[in-house]
């Protein structure tokens, strides 16, 4: 890697590092929020009668699998290998396809059952903290998605790197923000 | 020549804006610092006071901006020029400290005066508080005598020298409750209950109204605070009372609907859980439960 | 079924949302006269090519610095045709006059006057700054994000384009700037006027985020060697200061926006009063972005001054250290002082005199800054210049309007003058005396070396005092109004309480303001058709002390032929003690190339908040896919970067120091 690339894949994940950090105030709103209106259930039910912590336990480990499965991937960026890294990278998305799948198919219960975002300020305050995070896991899978095809087209060169390891900076930021609402809304929700 | 016509007219200048002045504010109420309570009274108090501690900075650096400004302008060749003297130890310390010296007298004001002057805080007084319940509606005020059973819109009567516990909710967007020359001032919040409390120390008709942007009506929220001695209080309770509008839940559900420049009216007596009504509207029920259990 | 398609198609658009009285329809025609007049005038002149060559596509944070600053020039026109509006009505409307405009008009303009200046003049004169300067002044070719940054700037356009929109079709939020909830919910606002309000700011606000990333990293990744932070120009450092606070702030606005657009479209109950919402939980979180919003505006200006300040004193700043702790301890208080803006709240007595006392400590460095700036000015040699007059205006609007502030930060104080006209004149001391002197100061100081020429001094004066004597009359009597007890956003008022000769003295003062306007504008007509006469040659029209000034105006697109060696705090005032060195070798520099893709990126933006705003479904999915879409090609493209070869750079120094001997 020349000299000047160095530098800006240096600059590049300084300037992610601080994108996270803004991603992280913008979470920490909406956890702030949550922790306000976590009792305004108008009525409505509360987390203990909603939330159950086997179904999100295994959404955390989905999770968390495909967290050090990235890792993974980035390790084989490192050592030049491709087929892994795309191996790799399907795995990390196959995982977290599935993690929105188990999120969207709790909401759709959740809503039919009349406790939809519309039923209380908690409900409102739940569907989005975890619907942003949700969203986030999305944009991820499609930045996945994008980044396996540039992979295959042009193979491990200096900008594919560079995207594989903001990827898996970013993928390791939602586990750290999941594991936060795994702990503050499902936990202490249903304790 | 050309000097003095331009002194002339400076002084002319500073001549019509005293005059402007004089006739701009002659005969109006200055009525944050026309105080006729004991609370705006301390405020305007406090207000000189940190006037009078901010004179002490704000002098200085008009002196210090003019002055250096002028004395140093480029064509003054005489004055000293150091280009590149950039700090001194010893005046960067005097201006950290002058500051840090008044805002700490400041604080100690702020402290004492936030608990002092508190609007929660019941005013000390021999005489029992009139207790009086503020509605704020679209778009006027509607006021709840609990205790003499009576009701009226955008006007409010109560004796001087005795504390008032004015306890305000909103059955509307959130307004500010102010009647300037008896002291200021608390929103008005759907759902929960804030106090205001003042106490008029002379007789006399105040100027009431919203500080707080509301809606279409806004400008028009405003209402007359009359303060009287307690006979003739006693008195315009009775009058109220001999009239013949009652304030219902129904009725007052009518005039809960938007209306603007609302001039006053009076009800002769009203269901006495109007504001309890009110304030559940926009409670979480549960929350209201425990309520209940507590009392 | 008719009206079933009519509905997919257009949401709850129809045509009735086009009608609109004759005072709006003369905002609308002038608005639509000058986009055709511009339109025509293009195509006359045949300059589309070059409009799209050189700028709407341009990556060259100099170019999109002159847009941001055009864009918010405009804005101040119709920012300050709102405020002309609104003291005309009051100054009529008294008793039984009712003026000119009906409560709802008149709150519409009221708010969109808050929402523009702030946004999009405040704001983009801030970027536009930014843009010119920071790169050149720490010696770098570029910004660190150069696309992201035309992201940037093209989401702040159409942000802008859909605050204006609202006036066209629809009407605008008339809850105020900052939009409180309940009122500003749908069971109080069910028009589209919040809606406006809150997918402006959204897309605006996260065109101001990617900023503050960009030009953070920028500053962090970018200096010249031997700029170390303690060697930073106080310029660089206070935008440091800003952008340290974009960061943390506005997050919180692009989630509260959210809440409130959630709240409204989904029925959703963060901030209703029923349903279990918190109003006050609102209030909160828009001051936790709202009052460090303040000093992200007012920390550039801060920095101006200084540069201005140091320049015309011909003199090294006084006291660099100081000013940066005392920069630093703003940016740290500015997040502990939001509850002010509403102690009336009645959060109790503890909590509004820990707030209070926290807002009250921020005078202290502030005061700290002043002094510094005094202490520069003295044994100095000073030209009065004009960008040393809005310094002097400043610091005579700023002193006067922090004792106000510190007056409020009393909170027993406070109760009887929040929300009043008093409260309306000490924000407006700040951020005009304050705020906008300051860029203007800085346009005028650093406009030679964008354009290669000076602005016209005589004119610049004329403006000066007409901006500061109107500012003075259209100020004065609303302090004097607030402790005569008359609350802001009145339409109408009784005329028995004698506020209307001071509401006709304070207008006045806003026609003498507009007045300065004019000559702002006839100086910057006058100084392009005299162009010649005030040509900079030499690169360093002030004797400048910063690196800017070591690059031939108008600064190359490269910046830099050579990046510099930095070796003292005024890196270009030690070069030029310095003897002349060796000619330099040139290199080959690299920029990036143009792209449209900002611009079709924020044009997907705005298909989505036209979208929300009224319920078009299809338009809004479709400005999402086509923005990702756009986002993924462009991120396909290696090809990003044009090289300028050193033959070419070389050709230009020779030119430049040909010119330089002339």
């Amino acid at each position: 890697m020349s000299l000047k690339q160095t530098a800006d894949i240096e600059k590049v994940s300084f300037g992610f590092w601080v994108y996270l950090m803004t991603d992280l105030v913008l979470f920490a709103t909406l956890f702030a929020t949550f922790a306000v209106l976590r009792n305004n259930t108008f009525g409505g039910p509360g987390g203990h009668e909603l939330f159950k912590l086997p179904y999100v336990l295994t959404e955390t480990l989905l999770l968390l699998t495909s967290s050090y499965t990235s890792g993974l991937m980035l390790l084989s960026a490192h050592r030049g290998k491709k087929q892994a890294v795309l191996f790799w990278l399907g795995v990390t998305f196959l995982l977290g396809a599935a993690f929105v799948g188990m999120e969207l198919s709790e909401f759709h219960h959740l809503a039919v059952e009349g406790n939809s975002w519309r039923r209380s300020g908690f409900l409102s305050a739940f569907f989005t903290l975890v619907g942003t995070h949700g969203l986030h896991i999305t944009v991820g899978l499609l930045w996945m998605a994008v980044l396996g095809f540039q992979l295959a087209k042009k193979g491990l060169v200096h900008s594919t790197i560079k995207r594989l390891t903001l990827l898996s900076l970013f993928w390791h930021f939602l586990d750290i923000v999941w594991i936060f609402i795994f702990t503050i809304v499902y936990l202490k929700g249903t304790l | 020549m050309r000097a003095k016509n331009k002194r002339l007219l400076t002084g002319l200048v500073a001549v019509g804006i005293v005059a402007l002045a004089v006739v701009l504010l002659r005969g109006h109420t200055f009525a944050v610092l026309a105080p006729r309570g004991t609370i705006a009274a301390q405020q305007r108090g406090l207000m000189i006071a940190a006037s009078v501690l901010m004179l002490v900075v704000v002098i200085p650096v008009f002196a210090l901006t003019f002055g250096i400004a002028w004395r140093y302008r480029a064509s003054n060749e005489k004055a000293k020029y150091t280009p590149e003297w950039d700090h001194n130890i010893v005046a960067e310390t005097i201006w950290w400290a002058i500051p840090m010296v008044l805002i700490t007298f400041l604080s100690i004001i702020t402290w004492q005066s936030s608990h002092r002057l508190d609007p929660f805080r019941p005013i000390a007084s021999t005489v029992k508080p009139l207790k009086i319940q503020v509605v704020a509606l679209q778009w006027k005020w509607l006021f709840l005598y609990p205790d003499q059973g009576i009701a009226s819109v955008n006007y409010v009567q109560f004796p001087k020298d005795r504390p008032v516990d004015f306890e305000i909710t909103s059955d509307a967007p959130m307004n500010s409750f102010w009647i300037p020359q008896l002291g200021g001032q608390i929103y008005a919040m759907s759902g929960m209950s804030t106090h205001l409390n003042l106490m008029a120390s002379q007789t006399g008709m105040y100027q009431g109204s919203s500080a707080n942007l509301s809606g279409d009506g806004f400008s028009g929220m405003k209402f007359k605070a009359e303060a009287t001695t307690n006979d003739n209080f006693a008195n315009w309770v009775s009058g109220v009372k001999q009239g013949t509008t009652q304030l219902s839940n129904f009725e007052y559900d009518k005039l809960a609907r938007p209306s603007k420049d609302v001039q006053p009216m009076y009800y002769a007596s009203k269901d006495s859980d109007i504001y309890d009504r009110v304030l559940a509207k926009y409670m979480d029920p549960s929350d209201l439960k425990m309520e209940m259990q507590h009392e | 079924m008719n009206n079933l398609a009519a509905n997919w198609l257009l949401g709850r658009l129809t045509l009735g949302d086009f009608k609109h009285d004759l005072i709006q329809m003369g905002g609308v025609l002038a608005m639509v006269f000058g986009v055709l007049a511009v339109i025509a005038g293009m195509t006359y002149f045949k300059k589309w090519r070059w409009l799209w060559d050189n700028w709407l596509t341009s990556l060259d944070p100099k170019k999109i610095g002159i847009m941001y600053i055009a864009v918010a020039f405009v804005m101040l026109l119709r920012g300050i045709g709102d405020a002309t509006l609104l003291r005309t009505q009051q100054a009529l409307s008294s008793g039984t006059n009712h003026g000119i405009l009906p409560s709802d008009q008149f709150q519409q303009i009221f708010s969109a006057h808050g929402t523009i200046m702030i946004f999009f003049v405040a704001m983009g004169l801030m970027f536009g700054l930014i843009n010119l300067v920071v790169p050149l002044m720490i010696g770098a070719r570029d910004v660190a994000f150069p696309f992201l940054n035309s992201v940037s700037f093209w989401l702040f356009a159409a942000g802008m384009v859909l605050v204006n929109l609202s006036l066209i079709v629809g009407q605008f939020a008339a809850t105020g700037w900052l939009a409180y909830p309940p009122l500003s919910e749908l069971a109080y606002s069910p028009g589209v006027g919040v809606d406006y309000w809150i997918w402006a700011l959204q897309i605006a606000g996260i065109g101001s985020l990617l900023s503050g990333v960009n030009f953070f990293v920028t500053i962090i990744k970018m200096r010249a060697p031997g700029m170390n932070l303690m060697r930073m120009p106080i310029f660089i450092w206070s935008v440091l200061g800003s952008m340290s606070l974009v960061m943390f702030a506005f997050p919180i606005l692009t989630a509260t926006l959210t809440m409130l657009a959630l709240d409204r479209t989904l029925g959703m109950h963060f901030f209703t009063s029923v349903g279990g919402g918190d109003p006050m939980m609102y209030i909160n979180l828009i001051w936790a972005w709202g009052h460090p919003e303040v000093y992200i505006l007012v920390l550039p200006a801060f920095g101006i001054y200084s540069e201005v300040v140091a320049t015309y004193s011909r003199k090294r700043l006084f006291g660099y250290t100081s000013m940066v702790w005392a920069l630093a301890s703003i940016v740290a208080l500015s997040f502990l002082v939001w509850l002010h803006h509403f102690f009336t709240m009645g959060a109790g007595a503890n909590v509004n005199a820990f707030f209070g006392i926290m807002t009250a400590v921020i005078a202290i460095p502030t005061g700290v800054k002043v002094f510094n700036w005094l202490f520069t000015m003295f044994r100095g040699r000073i030209t009065f210049a004009t960008p040393m007059l809005w310094f002097l205006g400043f610091i005579v609007t700023f002193t006067i309007g922090g004792a106000a502030g510190v007056l409020m930060s009393i909170p027993a104080i406070d109760f009887q003058v929040h929300n009043s006209l008093f409260l309306v004149a000490h924000f407006h001391t700040m951020i005009v005396g304050g705020v906008v002197f300051g860029y203007f100061a800085g346009f005028t100081y650093w406009f030679p070396k964008i354009f290669g020429f000076r602005l016209n001094e005589r004119l610049g004066t004329y403006a000066f005092r007409c901006w500061l004597i109107g500012f003075t009359l259209a100020f004065t009597p609303l302090y004097i109004l607030g402790l005569m007890g008359a609350t802001r956003r009145l339409d109408h008022y009784d005329a028995s309480l004698g506020w209307q000769g001071l509401f006709v003295v304070a207008g006045i003062g806003v026609l003498i303001i507009l007045m300065g306007i004019g000559f702002q504008i006839l100086q910057m007509g006058y100084s392009i058709w005299k162009r010649h006469e005030t040509i900079d040659t030499t690169g360093d029209p002030w004797d400048g002390r910063t690196l800017e000034w070591s690059v031939p105006s108008p600064a190359p697109s490269y910046n830099f032929a050579v990046i510099p060696e930095v070796t003292d705090r005024d890196a270009w005032w030690a070069i030029k003690q310095a003897k002349p060195i060796a000619p330099p070798t040139y290199e080959d520099i690299e920029l990036p190339k143009n792209t449209p893709f900002g611009m079709y990126i924020a044009a997907g933006a705005f298909a989505v908040g036209f979208g929300f705003v009224w319920h078009i479904w299809w338009l809004a999915a479709a400005g999402l896919l086509g923005a990702l879409t756009m986002i993924i090609i462009r991120s396909t493209d290696d090809d990003t970067e044009v090289t300028i070869t050193a033959e070419q750079v070389a050709a230009d120094q020779a030119a430049y120091a040909k010119r330089r001997q002339t």
